[in-house]
C-alpha cells in the first residue's frame, strides 16, 4: 500500500517535472522566435509586393510572393558589382592576413632571435588600438599612395592583423615540437617546416581566424564608407545605405531583398560549419 | 640525452636549446629567417598602425584640413573637445550608450546562457544556434530591419505594441528614445555572441561544486550567487570589458538609423570623428577625438590585459 502510494507520488512528481520541462521549452522557443523576428522580417519582406509593404495593418507574411524586390535591387544599385566587391575585399583581406599573420606567428613561436619578446609585446600592445582611432592618417596614407577607391587601398591596411598574429602564435606554441625538430635534423628549411608541418596541424586555428576575419570585413560599414568614393567600388553593406535617400521615403522591399542577399553567404557559411563557427567566436572571443 | 625533446614546447619558447642537436641553425641564421618571416606583417603593421598612431597624435595638435598649410595649435583641439558643448555632448552620448548597452547585454546574455545550459531544456543546441544567428547579421543590415519594424506608420512592431496599448510613436525622431533604440539594435546583434562566451565559461565549472552546494542545502539562487558567479568572474570581466570597448566604437547602426540625430542625441564619438574627419575636414579636431577614444579604450584594455595575463599564465606557459 505504502509502496503504491510512493509510486503514485513519484509519478505525479515526474509529471510535474515533465510539465515544467515543456513550459521551459515553450518559453525558450517563444523567446527565440522574438529574437529571430528581425531576421524573419527581412526574409518575408524581401518577397512582399510594395503595395503590401506599405499597407496598413502591417503583416509578417506576404499574401502574394514576388521576386520584384530582387530585380529592383539590381537596377537601383550596381548590386552584382557590390557583391563582387564584398567578396574581393573580405576574401582578399582574409587570405593575405592569414598568410602574413601565420608567417609572423611562426617566427614568434618557433624561432629564437633577439627582440622576439619585444616584438610580441609591441604586437599585443597594438591590439588595444581601435581602427577608428587611426582611420584619418591611414586614409591620408592610402590617398598619398593614390589608392583611394581601389581594392589595394581597402585591403592593404588590413593585410596583417595584430590579433591574428597573437592568436596563431598561441596556437603554434601548443603544437608539439618533436616533428619540427626531427625535420630540422633532416635538413628541412624553416619555410618547409612551416608549410608542411606546422600549417597542416594548425588548420582548426586558421579556419577560426579565417571565419572571424571574413565575417568582420564582410559586415564592416565604416571602412568601405571611408575608402570608396564611387558607388561602384562599395561593398554590399555600404552600398545598401545608399538606398535611404534624403527624400525620407525608404524602399523597404528593395532594402530587405538586398539585406537578405547580404546575409546569405555568411548564413551558408554558418549552416555548413555551425559548430566551428560558434566555437571560433567563443575562442576568438576568449583570446 | 643531451637535448631532451620538449613535449610541450610552449614551456620555454624563448630560450635557445643547450646544444645544437635539436636546432642545427646558428643564432644569426635564425634571426635572418625570423626577419624574413616577420617582414610582410611588420611592414603592414608599421605603415598602417604604428605610423598612423604618431601621425594622428601630431595632427591632433594642428589645424590640418588636408589642404593648404597646417598650423601648430597646441592643445586647442583638446580644449575644444572639453569646452565646446556640441563636441562634449558626443562624449556624453557615447558614455550613455555604453552605460545602457553593457549591463543590459551582459544580463540578457548571462540569462540566456543559464537557460541554454539547463539540463531540463530539450533541443539546447538548436536554440544556441538559432540565438546566435543575429550575430552574423551586420549592424547595418540589422539597422534596416529594425527601422522597418519600428516605422511609425507601417512598422510591424509599432503596430503590435499599439495593439497591447503601448504607443511608441516615431522612436527614431524622439530625442529621448532614439538612443535606447540604437542601443537595442546593438544588444540584439551581440547578445548571442556574449551568450556563447558565457556558455563556454559555464561549462568549465566543475559539476562537483554544484553537488557540494546542493548537499549543503543551497537553493538555485544561492548556488548561482556562491558557485556560478565567482567561478565565472574571469569570463564576466572579459565580456564586460569587451562590451564596453565595442560600445565606445558605436557607429554602424547609428549611421543607418539616425545619422546622429535627432538633435545630435545619438551623435557618438566615432560618428563625430567620421563627420569632422571626412565631411568637415577638421582633421585636428577629429584626430584629437580619436586620441580620446584611444585613451578610453586603452584604460579598458589594460583591465582586460591583466585578465589575459592571468589566463596566459594559467593555460599557456
Amino acid at each position: 500500500m505504502s509502496n503504491a502510494a510512493l509510486t503514485r507520488t513519484r509519478t505525479r512528481f515526474q509529471l510535474s517535472r515533465t510539465t515544467s520541462r515543456w513550459l521551459l521549452l515553450a518559453a525558450v522557443a517563444a523567446l527565440t522566435l522574438i529574437v529571430l523576428l528581425p531576421v524573419l522580417v527581412i526574409v518575408f519582406t524581401a518577397f512582399k509586393p510594395t503595395a503590401e509593404i506599405n499597407a496598413f495593418p502591417p503583416t509578417l507574411l506576404p499574401s502574394a510572393w514576388t521576386l520584384g524586390n530582387f530585380s529592383r535591387i539590381f537596377t537601383d544599385l550596381p548590386f552584382a558589382r557590390l557583391g563582387l566587391n564584398s567578396f574581393v575585399f573580405a576574401g582578399g583581406v582574409t587570405v593575405l592576413a592569414l598568410v602574413f599573420d601565420s608567417l609572423a606567428a611562426y617566427a614568434l613561436a618557433r624561432l629564437d632571435f633577439r627582440g622576439n619578446r619585444a616584438l610580441l609585446v609591441a604586437i599585443v600592445a597594438s591590439l588595444m588600438i581601435p581602427f577608428q582611432a587611426t582611420l584619418i592618417p591611414v586614409y591620408q596614407l592610402v590617398a598619398h599612395l593614390g589608392l583611394v577607391n581601389t581594392f589595394a587601398g581597402m585591403i592593404m591596411p588590413r593585410a596583417a592583423d595584430a590579433f591574428g598574429i597573437f592568436f596563431l602564435r598561441q596556437f603554434f606554441l601548443s603544437l608539439p615540437r618533436d616533428l619540427d625538430n626531427a625535420a630540422r635534423i633532416d635538413g628541412a628549411s624553416e619555410l618547409r617546416i612551416f608549410r608542411s608541418i606546422v600549417l597542416p596541424n594548425a588548420v582548426p586555428a586558421l579556419l577560426t581566424l579565417a571565419i572571424f576575419t571574413f565575417v568582420n570585413n564582410w559586415n564592416d560599414l565604416l571602412w568601405p564608407l571611408v575608402f570608396t568614393t564611387t558607388p561602384e567600388m562599395g561593398t554590399i553593406t555600404s552600398g545598401l545605405t545608399l538606398l535611404t535617400g534624403p527624400s525620407g521615403i525608404v524602399p523597404y522591399g528593395t532594402m530587405m531583398a538586398g539585406s537578405l542577399i547580404a546575409i546569405l553567404p555568411l548564413a551558408v557559411l554558418f549552416l555548413i560549419m555551425q559548430r566551428r563557427f560558434i566555437e571560433s567566436v567563443a575562442t576568438t572571443g576568449l583570446k | 640525452m643531451a637535448t631532451p625533446l620538449r613535449a610541450r614546447g610552449a614551456k620555454q619558447p624563448y630560450r635557445a636549446p643547450a646544444s645544437l642537436g635539436g636546432r642545427p641553425l646558428a643564432a644569426g641564421q635564425q634571426a635572418r629567417i625570423a626577419a624574413l618571416f616577420m617582414a610582410p606583417a611588420l611592414v603592414v603593421l608599421l605603415a598602417f598602425v604604428a605610423w598612423p598612431m604618431l601621425s594622428a597624435l601630431r595632427l591632433s595638435f594642428t589645424n590640418a584640413s588636408g589642404f593648404g598649410v597646417e598650423k601648430w595649435v597646441g592643445l586647442d583641439n583638446y580644449v575644444r573637445i572639453f569646452t565646446d558643448g556640441k563636441i562634449l555632448a558626443t562624449l556624453g552620448n557615447t558614455a550613455l550608450y555604453t552605460v545602457l548597452f553593457t549591463p543590459i547585454a551582459l544580463v540578457a546574455a548571462l540569462a540566456l546562457a543559464l537557460l541554454l545550459t539547463s539540463r531540463a531544456l530539450i533541443g539546447r543546441n538548436a536554440f544556441r544556434t538559432a540565438l546566435f544567428v543575429p550575430f552574423i547579421v551586420s549592424l547595418a543590415v540589422a539597422a534596416f530591419a529594425w527601422s522597418y519594424l519600428l516605422d511609425p506608420q507601417i512598422g510591424l512592431l509599432t503596430y503590435w505594441l499599439r495593439a497591447v496599448g503601448i504607443h511608441v510613436g516615431n522612436v527614431l525622431q524622439d530625442p529621448k528614445l532614439a538612443m535606447p533604440t540604437v542601443v537595442l539594435v546593438a544588444i540584439w546583434k551581440n547578445v548571442g555572441f556574449y551568450m556563447v562566451i558565457f556558455i563556454a565559461g559555464l561549462q568549465e565549472i566543475p559539476a562537483s561544486l554544484y553537488e557540494a552546494a546542493k548537499l549543503d542545502g543551497a537553493g538555485a539562487w544561492r548556488r548561482f550567487l556562491n558557485v556560478t558567479l565567482p567561478q565565472l568572474s574571469n569570463t564576466l570581466t572579459f565580456v564586460v570589458v569587451f562590451a564596453m570597448i565595442a560600445a565606445l566604437q558605436a557607429f554602424d547602426q547609428i549611421y543607418v538609423m539616425t545619422s546622429g540625430g535627432p538633435y545630435r542625441s545619438t551623435q557618438t564619438v566615432v560618428m563625430e570623428i567620421y563627420e569632422e574627419g571626412f565631411k568637415k575636414l577638421d582633421l585636428g579636431l577629429a584626430t584629437a577625438l580619436s586620441y580620446v577614444l584611444l585613451l578610453a579604450t586603452l584604460v579598458l584594455s589594460l583591465i582586460q590585459f591583466r585578465f589575459f595575463g592571468k589566463r596566459e599564465k594559467d593555460t599557456v606557459s
